[in-house]
């Protein structure tokens, strides 16, 4: 079988894969790379072995903190960034769920106190599959798919 | 001896621990067996209801005036600089809250008290946060189950009406959890116990049952815990249809257990027959008074550590 390189490599950097097809767009934006100046490529709709369709994002001089790679989970929860130097991969990790997301996300109840105060939003991970996060402040508990991310 | 709830905010009936339910009915029972008119002198508690209530209102504050304590605040968020100068919660809490020794609220945004108990160092007392917690209701429903019972385990306990948005019925049904009783859960399909609930119930291992009518579990009930199905939810027709299933009249009650009592949190339109207030069944009014000793007792732990209940 011809193999074809689907993105271009990178110098130095980081390469982020195993991103659900639709996701990959969402990922820019929240992570604000849209307004970097750091060359990216991005692939969306790739074909995988499994026959699903991902998004690949490849950002060069950008390196995910912890922080950030736990963030990722909320699109991505089993994605792998890979960190690239010298045009090699010399560090691959898994994303992690974390416990609890603070100040990322809107409450999808329009009633939650947590809108209107000085106070950052925070929800707790109620159920891994199928993600379902539950809001510190009026307590209700949502599916992943309901949440907007705060600017 | 230390309390565990001593200058500890009461947000979330699911905050509380099995051990500290049990604090805080003892220390109800005792309060109603021995008030103590002085055990919060020179205290002062901060009353403030952003929305309006009746019976959670004056039954507070009879509850800090039975023990002592004096009462700030105001009893509709309408005239507070809150609502006409736009100030925040957060602000409106921290300036209150440093008049008082305890906050006691009710507001009707979710998540409003929890909130509050993060801009003030008093304890904070949520009195009902929008469609989320009313945890001192349920410590007055239980306290009134373990007053007539004798005992909170192995119950079986129905709840009936409007199950899916009555927010009394979940954190009853929560905090029971704890203590292994069997629920019939009788009510229209369209408004059953929610989904949330029912797992949280199936995590825990609780036996429980759905069922359509009050008659076909009512004989063997220890408690039946009555709230209202809203004509509004259902067209005419529809709840002329159905609401028969979920009233209840005193003939129905010719075959309990003799020591089955009916609660409901009050009010009340139609779903209970006045012709069952006469009958020894009948608790609701007691359930209502036994507000004020629930409260009481909430009080007592939080503003002092050397209360001892009395058995």
């Amino acid at each position: 079988m011809q193999k074809k390189l689907q993105v271009e490599a990178i110098e130095q950097g980081s390469v982020i894969d195993h991103i659900p097809a639709q996701q990959g767009v969402k990922i820019l934006k929240f992570f604000k790379f849209t307004q970097t100046n750091e060359k990216i490529t991005i692939g969306l709709n790739l074909a995988t072995q499994s026959g699903e369709s991902k998004d690949l994002i490849k950002i060069e001089n950008t390196f995910f903190n912890d922080k950030q790679a736990n963030q990722l989970a909320l699109f991505a929860p089993h994605a792998t960034i890979n960190q690239i130097k010298d045009f090699k991969v010399v560090n691959k990790f898994k994303v992690r769920l974390p416990s609890s997301f603070i100040g990322v996300l809107s409450c999808p109840n329009s009633n939650c106190i947590s809108h209107n105060e000085p106070v950052q939003s925070r929800f707790y991970v109620k159920q891994k599959q199928t993600l379902k996060l539950k809001c510190h402040y009026c307590e209700k508990s949502f599916e992943r798919a309901t949440f907007d991310e705060l600017d | 001896m230390n309390n565990p709830l001593y200058q500890k905010n009461i947000i979330s009936i699911a905050d509380l621990s099995r051990p500290d339910l049990e604090l805080i009915l003892e220390t109800a029972h005792s309060l109603k067996q021995t008030p103590q008119p002085t055990l919060l002198n020179n205290k002062v508690i901060a009353s403030c209801f952003f929305e309006a209530s009746t019976r959670t209102r004056l039954s507070f504050e009879t509850a800090v005036q039975r023990l002592g304590g004096s009462v700030i605040g105001f009893d509709s968020g309408g005239n507070t600089s809150l609502a006409q100068k736009g100030e925040t919660l957060a602000d409106s809490v921290k300036v209150i809250s440093s008049y008082a020794d305890a906050f006691f609220m009710r507001h009707p945004q979710e998540g409003a008290a929890r909130l509050a108990s993060e801009f003030t160092s008093v304890p904070v007392i949520n009195g009902g946060d929008g469609s989320n917690q009313h945890p001192t209701q349920t410590l007055l429903d239980l306290f009134t189950i373990y007053e007539t019972q004798a005992r909170l385990d192995n119950l079986n306990i129905a709840f009936v009406g409007d199950l899916k948005y009555g927010r009394t019925v979940h954190s009853l049904a929560q905090a029971l959890s704890l203590f292994n009783c069997n629920f019939y859960f009788i009510s229209p399909e369209a408004l059953a116990m929610p989904d949330y609930i029912i797992e949280e119930l199936t995590e825990r291992n609780i036996n429980f049952s759905l069922h359509t009518s009050i008659e076909e579990v009512v004989d063997e009930l220890d408690v039946l815990y009555m709230t209202r199905v809203q004509k509004e939810r259902f067209d005419e027709t529809e709840y002329q249809h159905m609401k028969s299933a979920f009233l209840l009249n005193a003939s129905m009650l010719n075959n309990v257990k003799d020591n089955l009592k009916v609660l409901h949190p009050l009010p009340r339109i139609d779903e209970i027959n006045q012709d069952v207030d006469s009958t020894p069944y009948a608790y609701y009014f007691q359930q209502a008074q036994n507000g004020v000793f629930a409260r009481q007792a909430l009080l007592a732990l939080l503003l002092t550590n050397h209360f001892q209940a009395k058995p």
